[in-house]
């Protein structure tokens, strides 16, 4: 792998870009590896990189059935945040946050960490209390997170309007060092990283099946041919439920969609993140000016990769109460992605009924802040063959044991 | 939008009319049961890319819950049918085997 720095983009900037290698190999498959990963999402691809760098294991294929990150981790709002109210997630989060605070630098690869602050709207009675709740949990765990005045968000966030009639804003929850990254550069800069390490990428390769026998897995059936391996480890998001129905187990699982949309480009405007729970309506501004904005999740089972129109339209009304200067912004585009949503709204890292099968999953409305800290957890596990400390209380059979990790109490939304 | 026929009312209602309920024809285990029949009632679901049974309700309408069947694929709709049955009746797994003669209802 050649390092991007000052000096070879001033040498490539005299010889007109042709040096340039690719960023990461597009091998064809082996007949055989180690561990196969099942999805090249920032999880999966996460995963391959730290199995490579912390455990040395690289005889590695990561199966991809589009492009590598084209599922939820290209599609998704970026925000990057760890004040969660439960223990267990704060510590995975928290771990994914401070690794993405040097991120760029270890992968050599810009991904735009931006620690620019997120700020979680308190609009009703409830809702401060809840915060309040969280702020003390958040400095049991050591997260550095605040309880601030309407005034002190009307302060940080001068285009606020905190004297709405419906939803006043009442305090806020600050996170100074949450904020965004650029999703697609953390796929590509792990995909390198992991590339250049040894782990084979193999995008267009959908697994269509999986084969194992009495003491196990045993391999999968692909659209590039069968490829045997010891460990498969499951990181689909939204397809979960499909890959589950290969291996012949079922998951808390289920598959719905959830949208994002953006603004025409305008000039800076708002330097953070504000997130407003109770209305559904995430928003913050991207490089290029424009206003990105996330809803809530649609209510129905789909695989379509498309949400229902009126989501869009719900979260831009309750915004503009808050924000009326976006009432003037046109819509410049808008998407969906499936979101695979668990009961507890908290995600699911283990062993699966299968011997050798393993999975991390059930990220919902929130994983991509969560993707070095994941992606870290779940290759000790590979290499480990159980669980660590980070992702132990994640397993499946919490559902069975009833020891739930419930963040939908929390912020009845994850993001 | 989503448009399903409300069963008791004969309603076309839109999405915005309906409240969803999620998968349908679960079997509701409850006190006696072991953990993992629990865990099947609270959590465990089939959540297939494909044909899926679930439960709406008529709640800016008639008020009443029902049942659909429904591609979430292609979300085209096979028909709306009762609440009052434990499986789909018989001409709902006809429109679905007439449209889908690949499928099979999984055990
Ligand atoms: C609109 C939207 C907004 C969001 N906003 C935020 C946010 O602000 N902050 C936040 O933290 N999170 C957010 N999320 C959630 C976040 O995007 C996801 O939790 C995260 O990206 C999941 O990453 P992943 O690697 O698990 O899955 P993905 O990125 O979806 O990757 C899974 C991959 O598996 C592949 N795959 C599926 N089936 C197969 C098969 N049979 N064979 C081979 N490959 C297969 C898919 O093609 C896909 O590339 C948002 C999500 C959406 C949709
Ligand atoms: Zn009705």
């Amino acid at each position: 792998m050649k390092k991007y720095s000052v000096f070879s983009l001033a040498r490539e900037a005299l010889r007109y870009h042709s040096g340039w290698e690719r960023a990461w190999a597009s091998p064809d498959p082996k007949a055989e590896y180690d561990t196969i990963i099942v999805g090249a999402g920032g999880h999966g691809l996460a995963t391959a990189y730290y199995l490579a760098k912390e455990h040395g294991i690289t005889n590695v294929a990561v199966l991809e059935k589009g492009w590598l990150g084209g599922g939820n981790t290209g599609r998704n709002t970026t925000i990057i945040r760890s004040n969660y109210l439960q223990p267990e997630s704060a510590a995975i989060y928290e771990k994914a946050r401070g690794l993405y605070e040097g991120l760029s630098q270890e992968l050599n690869f810009n991904i735009m960490f931006s620690p620019r602050g997120v700020m979680m709207l308190c609009q009703t009675q409830h809702e401060l209390r809840a915060m309040q709740r969280t702020a003390h949990a958040n400095r049991l765990a050591g997260i550095e997170t605040e309880m601030v005045s309407p005034e002190r968000v009307k302060e940080i966030v001068p285009i606020i309007e905190i004297d709405g009639p419906r939803f006043p804003v009442l305090g806020g929850l600050w996170q100074p060092r949450g904020g965004t990254a650029r999703h697609d550069a953390v796929a590509w800069g792990y995909a390198r990283g992991a590339s250049a390490r040894g782990v084979d990428i193999i995008q267009q390769c959908a697994v269509t099946g999986i084969d194992r026998d009495a003491s196990g897995v045993t391999g999968v059936q692909t659209t590039r041919g069968p490829i045997r391996c010891k460990k498969l480890c499951i990181v689909v998001a939204g397809s979960s439920g499909v890959l589950a129905d290969m291996a012949g187990f079922r998951l808390p699982v289920e598959s719905v969609a959830l949208q994002a949309l953006v603004s025409e480009p305008v000039k800076p405007c708002m330097d953070c993140v504000v997130m407003a729970n109770t209305v559904h309506g995430y928003m913050s501004q991207s490089d290029k000016g424009e206003m990105v904005i996330g809803g809530g999740a649609d209510g129905f089972n789909n695989y379509t990769q498309r949400g229902s129109f009126q989501h869009l339209e719900e979260t831009v009304r309750a915004l503009i109460e808050t924000f009326p200067m976006i009432s003037r912004l046109k819509m410049l585009r808008h998407w969906g992605g499936i979101v695979d949503m668990t009961g507890d709204r908290s995600p699911i890292i283990g062993q699966t009924p299968v011997p050798g099968i393993f999975i991390n999953c059930g990220w919902g409305t929130g994983g991509f802040k969560a993707i070095p800290g994941s992606g870290w957890a779940t290759a000790e596990m590979l290499a480990k063959g159980t669980p660590g400390t980070l992702a132990a209380p994640f397993s499946l059979d919490r559902f069975t044991e009833g020891r739930m990790i419930d963040e939908s109490v929390a912020a009845a939304v994850a993001h | 939008m989503l448009i399903l026929r409300c069963p008791y009312c004969g309603v076309d209602a839109e999405e915005t009319d309906l409240a969803p309920g999620g998968e349908a024809h679960l079997t509701r285990h409850g006190p006696g049961s072991d953990d993992a029949e629990f865990r099947d009632y609270l959590f465990q679901r089939r959540n297939p890319r494909g044909v899926h049974f679930e439960r709406w309700r008529h709640a800016f309408g008639c008020g009443k819950w029902f049942h659909a069947a429904r591609c979430t694929q292609t979300l085209e709709v096979f028909g709306t049918y009762s609440a009052q049955c434990s499986e789909p009746p018989e001409e709902i797994m006809t429109a679905i085997r007439t449209r889908r003669p690949d499928w099979e209802m999984p055990a």
